[in-house]
């Protein structure tokens, strides 16, 4: 697989469970390692001794929101830039500024995990992932556990916001009309490969091969069901 | 009579702040100053002769007990100061105690000493002290008195089987027998005897001594062991069987001392010699028993007259104060090191992998090790001995477990997204720690802490067996004198400490649990 992407906009990496969508993030950060091969970020090779550095430049969402039950949403956000040496003023004002661009209710600011939402958890959980003002945002099914409504409105939002920020991101889902929504450059995965690549449009019009698709149609079944 | 209480006090700090000879001194008193310590070595010189006591022990049966009183009252009349420590657990403690240097001087038996020390069944008197001597230690004349094994009946039961040796027992299967586990266990107990005698009772249980007659009186065993000059032979009213095989040797008492001792606490103690028969030992163990005080057997000993009452009785107060500021300091210290010790390997552990499982087999198998086993293997040891120190040790080792494990089990509980959230954030594996998976494991964490706490709370009794003091030493003193009031002096301060150490985690629980995991 050889895959670049654009810096600005965003990316869907789409395809069936299993076909190595998330796998592809998970090396991205070093939560695994390649067997062969290499991922460049930015010119430079992750491996051990990068990947500190690296994971700073990096913003990582994960679907449950991995927020940490024992922090309050604030201390989830500061955690990671206080650990970094930023002062204080510096990661409140950061703060303030994220919860107006996520829409995040202030009042739920000091509340822990627990005593949210799903939606306003997965929109603390973005929000920590933007505190360091990453270059890369990696979203892996950050909308798959919330109910349509809420989903709906997180699409939204996030699309908005990755607008304003100019944001690079890599968004992994399974979800077509989803990847349809966010990114303007779909990929298609099946069995750790690259199928096809290219706009919803293109990939409608001209699907690439039967699984192509076949993917496709089943997505858009169940859409109008 | 105002002179005593100080001449006491005067004792008390000798005991306490010599630290080559009390090594249970508390590292708050080690740390006063030298000149302090130098000059209360001085004022209590001015009290006695020597600033380093002799250290008597005794085993946990009354004659032991009055025996080390009255050795203690010979060598202080002698001019000597003497200490005390008593009710140890068993000959193999007191003898390994006595080898090491943790006490001086102890009453033995010349049959236990054949026997079960020296291994030389049958040996005689000029054997065994030559034995002795080559291992440092020395032996007095007998004191004048046998106080062999002996197996006793209630009267009735006897007369109504017609029941007069122990051969008789033969022929009568069908009779209970409740026998002391160190009976079951020596060399010369029932094992042998019962070989000797052919005797093979339908049912026998192991029973602590003085517990023992209690069951006897109530019809509970038919027959147990007991010692010839036990009190409560004649205070039952029980029947001794004949030993008419002869099988048990003779069990003369004698005192066990090290020959590093003065002379002249060598002659103060072999002054003793042929001073007690059997009738008189029987008198003095009746009288501990009834008075549930052994100093005051031993001042009948040596007869009222002779001194004002030197020894001041201690009030329930101080003496509870005493017992549970000790037992505190042992379970408190032994925890404490639990902690500091059992929280890293508990890390090292949650990462599995053959270290983890070591870790983890290693705290599981010293938890199996039975109480008074680990203390008779620590005992002899240098470092260690009868003292507070090896009684800390042993809690240290018991709690270990549940703090180990609790602390490997609730990291590896943590979820799997979270771990990697951590990890994603660029956090380092120290930061990691520090701040997301030890305050996510704190309940499991303090659950262990929890657990080992109240478990030394309770073990912390069996301190007493190895002269290393708390709340153990009333209930060991009672269960000896089968005292109820006694045993609660310290079961109940013992069980309220328990309950307070589990209410002062809950507490704490509530501070160091992060309210976000209590929601």
């Amino acid at each position: 697989m050889n895959l670049e992407i654009a810096r600005v906009g965003i990316t869907a990496l789409i395809g069936p469970s299993g076909c190595g969508k998330s796998t592809l993030l998970r090396l991205i950060v070093g939560l695994v390692s390649p067997d062969t091969g290499e991922i460049q970020f930015d010119g430079e090779r992750i491996e051990p001794d990068t990947i500190m550095k690296i994971r700073r430049r990096l913003g990582y969402v994960i679907q449950d929101g991995g927020l940490f039950p024992h922090l309050t949403a604030r201390r989830n956000l500061a955690l990671q830039s206080t650990l970094f040496g930023k002062n204080r003023d510096e990661i409140e004002k950061r703060i303030a500024e994220l919860c107006e661009l996520t829409k995040f209710p202030s009042n739920g600011i000091d509340r822990y995990p627990l005593e949210l939402s799903g939606g306003q958890r997965q929109r603390v959980s973005l929000m920590r992932a933007l505190m360091l003002s990453p270059e890369l945002l990696l979203l892996d099914e950050p909308f798959a556990a919330l109910d349509p409504l809420v989903r709906l409105n997180l699409q939204r939002d996030l699309k908005e916001i990755c607008a304003q920020l100019r944001q690079t991101v890599l968004v992994v889902t399974h979800d077509l009309p989803e990847a349809a929504f966010l990114a303007d450059d779909i990929v298609l995965i099946n069995e750790g490969r690259i199928v096809q690549r290219g706009s919803i449009a293109d990939l409608r019009a001209r699907p690439a091969n039967e699984f192509a698709r076949e993917f496709i149609n089943a997505q858009r079944s169940a859409v109008l069901v | 009579m105002n002179v005593i209480p100080s001449r006491v006090e005067g004792c008390h700090y000798v005991s306490l702040k010599v630290p080559s000879r009390d090594p249970s001194t508390s590292l708050g008193m080690l740390m006063a100053g030298r000149g302090a310590l130098v000059i209360l070595i001085l004022l209590a010189s001015a009290f006695s002769s020597a600033a380093d006591p002799i250290i008597i022990g005794s085993k946990k049966f009354t004659e032991s007990y009055v025996l080390a009183e009255i050795a203690k009252r010979s060598l202080e009349n002698a001019g000597i100061k003497a200490d005390h420590r008593q009710g140890m657990g068993g000959t193999i403690i007191l003898w390994e105690a006595l080898r090491g240097g943790g006490i001086d001087v102890y009453p033995e038996y010349t049959g236990t000493i054949a026997e079960e020390i020296l291994k030389q069944p049958g040996a005689s008197t000029t054997q065994i002290r030559s034995a002795l001597s080559a291992q440092g230690i020395g032996i007095t004349d007998d004191l004048g008195f046998n106080n062999t094994y002996t197996l006793v009946m209630r009267r009735d039961r006897a007369d109504q089987l017609a029941l007069k040796t122990i051969s008789d027992l033969h022929a009568h299967p069908e009779l209970k027998f409740g026998l002391t586990h160190e009976f079951l266990e020596r060399h010369d107990g029932w094992r042998p005897l019962s070989a000797r005698y052919q005797l093979a009772p339908a049912q026998i249980i192991g029973i602590d001594h003085a517990l023992g007659y209690s069951a006897l009186a109530k019809g509970q065993i038919d027959v147990k062991d007991a010692y010839s000059t036990d009190a409560k032979i004649g205070d039952y009213g029980l029947v001794t069987l004949i030993d008419d095989l002869k099988f048990f040797p003779q069990y003369k008492a004698v005192f066990l001392y090290r020959k590093t001792l003065s002379s002249q606490a060598a002659h103060a103690l072999n002054d003793l010699s042929n001073s007690i028969d059997e009738a008189r030992m029987i008198r003095l163990n009746s009288e501990a028993e009834r008075t549930k005080n052994y100093a005051a057997a031993a001042q009948q000993f040596f007869g009222t007259t002779e001194r004002a009452s030197p020894f001041v009785s201690e009030t329930l107060r101080s003496k509870l104060l005493r017992w549970i500021t000790r037992h505190l300091e042992l379970a408190g210290i032994s925890l404490l090191l639990a902690v500091v010790i059992g929280l890293p390997f508990g890390i090292i552990a949650s990462r599995g992998g053959p270290i983890g499982h070591t870790i983890l087999g290693i705290a599981g198998v010293i938890q199996t090790i039975p109480s008074l086993a680990l203390l008779a293997l620590l005992v002899p040891l240098p470092f260690f001995g009868i003292s507070a120190r090896t009684a800390i040790v042993a809690l240290f080792l018991y709690g270990l477990l549940p703090i180990v494990r609790n602390t490997a089990s609730g990291l590896q509980d943590i979820p799997k997204p979270l771990r990697e959230s951590a990890i994603a954030l660029g956090l380092t594996a120290g930061q990691r720690l520090r701040k997301i998976f030890l305050p996510l494991a704190s309940r499991s964490i303090l659950g262990g802490i929890k657990t080992s706490a109240v478990i030394n709370i309770g073990t912390a009794t069996l301190a007493a067996l190895i002269g290393a003091g708390g709340l153990g030493e009333p209930i060991i003193s009672g269960l000896n004198l089968n005292d109820h009031v006694t045993i609660l002096e310290g079961a109940i301060p013992a069980a309220l400490l328990a309950l307070l150490v589990q209410f002062l985690f809950d507490l704490l629980d509530r501070i160091l649990i992060p309210r976000g995991l209590r929601l």
